[in-house]
């Protein structure tokens, strides 16, 4: 690709990029969100036409104007979140499209015979006439990828495909990666994981605000040198956010106390009290029961058993608007299926929860909704500052901003964050965890999840561990180590002791 | 974007409008006897009155992700329940009072199956549709039930100047808008029609307020039933309101409020109604046989439509080949 530069009505996407992508190469693409990097990949496979450069495949010149062209040409993509149809079964998911037919109707035989193969090849060992929706989010990506191999694929985009996988799918997924790279096929690889680059890259190419700022090999680039060609700033803020073990008020009174709160199939009866100014990490793996406990905590799924104290009123979590009114708020890992109202304007999305309490007879008066949403915009650079701008139209990092402020102008006792930063570049990464921070030191509390360990050993004073549906551990002090965390997730019977502590 | 939206029902009516006149010189006159304004532009928003009351309702109904396709028949029995008892010798007040009681409870029902029970809209008002004008009938035992109550006939036929009805429609339509979006509830409604679990999260009272406009499209439709009857002064449970779901459906997305849920445009419902009921009216003043009125009806319909959405507005553009920036909002790019 040479010299692309894609243009939107008032908006300059791309401007002026070379990017070339060799047979049998994983090449990563990197730069924060907004730096192009999906217009560039949508620019590749003819969802956008580019407004000047020229696109080469294999030596010949090609222009796409619609997605199928270049599928048909051999460039498969994989996106971000994932597009497929959760009604389908795996099986019409993989070969949408392109299914075998006899006698003018589809093959259900032949179309599950072929996609269990291709499952195969990729090690993935579920039933391809099994619904999709009936699978973890982190399967139905790995069926995605499934999906991209059905064509004979000469490229392979995967734009972010590890955002929802934990350490072992990702292993499996860069097994798969090798394997297809071995085959010759050119591979595409956007994450924002530096050590997943790092791990699987052969080379890599770094954009910043549409424009491309160069071309380099792992070898040849340190981390913190990447970070800052991909940020164009020194590292202040990543240095910002220490392990603050110390400087707690550990003797706070619990703004929320959990006894034997349990819910069949999704989370063991499990205690749990969090205090003010005090951030409590929630470290597992996938399907450990991370996002089940958050929601029993607010009330979005019902317990079966147990007690929940909050500000000293002892029941069962009625709902989340109840949770609300105690000063709970709890942040979803699925943006955009529970937190995103997308046709909706920036500022709509942030008053909602505030109006929400007020009650419909009571509206936010429009100079104190502006106040606020003039003041997150800017606190947390939310991307376009238009307050008018219809959300779907943001990008991820900055619809997740949105969303926080959702819930900090509501000034909660409690906060609930599920993943935040999943998904996001490392400066939003950076500023998010800074956010965390600072709300502890001003007295709130802070539940934080997330899949990377190093990120919960940072931000929290003290770290639950789950594992398989159940509360295993409880980190304080100097055990709060990604090391540790680690040996207790390896080791689940050598700690399980450790929960009295 | 809605502005925009609105300019196509608005070019429909005026070529409608400029149809009748061509045919009809007379078309817009109007005149004033003995204090009552008279013209034909005056019946198009007499007779469409029901419709833009009902219309209203749905517009909120349909901005929740919803439908109500059983308003007709509420519509049907509100007539029937408040002729039956002037005809038993009740009195008008306690009459109309009687028949929108009863459409609120059916409201209550159909709110219910959606927002408890969770059955999708378009076959949980299916039950009250058809189930509705059968009651009607019941009520009614089949026949039409005609009043002599002078009290009664104003809602539907009297005058304060303007037609009764308009100013009775016109005031719900203000009051709405007022409601809406002088209080946060328009936006409370959007987001549950655009993202029900995201709301829910925020604490956001899905459920009541489903359930609510629900039974204000009932209410809408229970006014619109009884300025239907009173108008003839009399129950017709097997026509009246026939169909007139569909000219409200029709109305709110002639309106710009995609069926999708989310935005809602009161102006441009009203819009729509409007361009319907001067299309009946069109029908017959031009002369078409009255046996093929839908079919005609439908053609302006779907050419509105074409017109509006977004796809044949781009070909359009492309055909034009204009430099202009187009209205199309700038894609920021997910990196």
């Amino acid at each position: 690709m040479r010299g692309i530069s894609v243009e939107f009505p008032g908006v300059k996407a791309l401007s002026d990029v070379d990017f070339r992508l060799l047979p049998g190469e994983v090449h990563a693409l990197m730069g924060e969100n907004g730096a192009g990097k999906s217009t560039l990949i949508k620019a590749l496979t003819g969802v956008h036409s580019p407004t000047t450069g020229v696109i080469h495949l294999s030596g010949e010149r090609v222009t796409f104007t619609a997605p199928g062209q270049a599928q048909a040409a051999g460039i498969s993509t994989v996106y971000q979140e994932v597009n497929l149809c959760t009604n389908l079964s795996v099986a019409e998911n993989i070969m949408l499209g392109r299914e075998p037919r006899r006698l003018g109707g589809i093959d259900g035989r032949a179309t599950r015979a072929e996609a269990a193969g291709l499952l195969a090849r990729i090690g993935l060992t579920i039933d391809p006439a099994s619904i999709l929706a009936s699978h973890p989010i982190a399967v139905q990506q790995l069926v995605a990828i499934a999906r991209a191999l059905a064509v004979e694929a000469q490229v392979l985009v995967l734009d972010e495909p590890t955002s929802s996988l934990d350490a072992e799918e990702v292993e499996e997924l860069f097994r798969i990666m090798r394997v297809l790279r071995a085959e010759g096929v050119a591979i595409l690889f956007v994450s924002h994981f530096l050590d997943q680059v790092y791990e699987i890259a052969d080379r890599m190419t770094v954009l910043r605000n549409g424009a491309l700022i160069g071309e380099y090999l792992p070898a040849e680039l340190s981390r913190i040198e990447l970070v800052s060609a991909m940020l164009g700033r020194e590292l202040g803020t990543l240095h910002e956010v220490q392990r603050r073990s110390d400087a707690r008020h550990p003797r706070a009174e619990p703004v929320l106390v959990a006894s034997g709160l349990g819910r069949t199939g999704a989370i063991e009866p499990f205690d749990l009290d969090i205090r003010a100014g005090e951030v409590v990490g929630l470290a597992g793996l996938l399907g450990s029961g991370r996002t089940e406990l958050a929601r029993l905590l607010f009330g979005a799924d019902r317990a079966d058993t147990g007690t929940l104290t909050v500000n000293g009123q002892s029941g069962r979590p009625r709902g989340p608007r109840s949770a609300i009114a105690q000063g709970i708020a709890f942040c979803s890992e699925d943006r955009k299926a529970e937190g995103v109202v997308a046709d909706l304007t920036v500022r709509d999305n942030l008053v909602l929860a505030m109006q929400a309490a007020r009650g419909w007879a009571r509206p936010v008066p429009r100079r104190t909704a502006e106040a606020v949403v003039a003041e997150y915009i800017e606190k947390l650079d939310i991307r376009p500052a238009d307050p008018e701008a219809i959300m779907s139209t943001l990008s991820g990092g900055n619809q997740q901003k949105v969303l926080l402020a959702r819930w900090l102008i509501t000034r909660p006792r409690l906060l609930i964050l599920d993943e935040p930063t999943r998904g996001i570049d490392v400066g939003a990464k950076a500023q998010i965890q800074k956010v965390v921070a600072d709300l502890a030191a001003e007295g709130m509390a802070v539940l934080f999840i997330s899949a990377e360990l190093e990120e919960v050993v940072r931000v929290s004073d003290r770290v639950v561990v789950l594992r398989d549906r159940r509360k295993v551990a409880e980190l304080t002090g100097d055990d709060v180590s990604v090391d540790h965390v680690m040996s207790v997730f390896a080791a689940p019977h050598a700690h399980t002791g450790a929960v009295a502590s | 974007m809605m502005r925009s939206r609105l300019l196509w029902p608005l070019v429909a009516l005026a070529a409608l409008l400029v149809l009748n006149v061509a045919v009809t010189p007379s078309f817009l006159e109007l005149r004033i006897q003995d204090g009552h304004l008279f013209g034909s532009t005056v019946d198009i928003l007499r007779n469409g009155a029901p419709t833009v009351l009902i219309a209203v309702g749905m517009t909120l109904v349909v901005a929740t992700r919803g439908i109500d396709l059983s308003v007709g028949a509420v519509a049907a029995i509100a007539g029937s329940i408040a002729c039956t008892y002037i005809a038993g010798g009740g009195s008008a007040v306690t009459a109309v009072l009687l028949a929108l009681s009863v459409c609120v409870l059916l409201g209550l029902w159909n709110g219910f199956l959606v927002s408890v029970l969770g059955i999708q809209p378009i076959i949980a008002t299916l039950v009250l549709m058809t189930a509705g004008r059968g009651g009607a009938m019941l009520l009614t035992e089949g026949q039409i039930i005609t009043v002599k109550s002078s009290l009664y006939r104003e809602i539907g036929a009297g005058f304060l100047i303007l037609p009764i009805a308009i100013l009775i429609s016109l005031a719900v339509l203000v009051a709405v808008a007022l409601l809406t979006r002088r209080t946060a509830l328009g936006m409370l409604i959007e987001a549950v029609g655009v993202n029900p679990m995201a709301s829910r999260l925020a604490g956001v009272h899905s459920r009541t307020i489903i359930w609510t406009v629900y039974v204000f499209a009932a209410l809408c439709a229970g006014v619109a039933g009884l300025m239907i009857s009173s108008n003839v002064s009399a129950a017709d449970a097997n026509n009246a309101g026939l169909w007139i779901e569909m000219d409200a459906i029709l109305a709110v997305v002639i309106g710009g409020t995609s069926l999708a849920g989310g935005r809602y445009s009161l102006a441009g419902t009203l819009l729509g109604a409007l361009v319907i009921q001067t299309l009946t009216t069109t029908v017959y003043t031009i002369g078409v046989p009255a046996n093929v009125t839908l079919v005609f009806k439908a053609l302006v319909v779907i050419a509105v439509c074409l017109l509006q959405s977004p796809r044949t507005a781009q070909l359009l553009q492309k055909r034009r080949k204009s430099p202009r920036s187009t209205s199309r909002s700038p894609e920021v790019a997910a990196g």
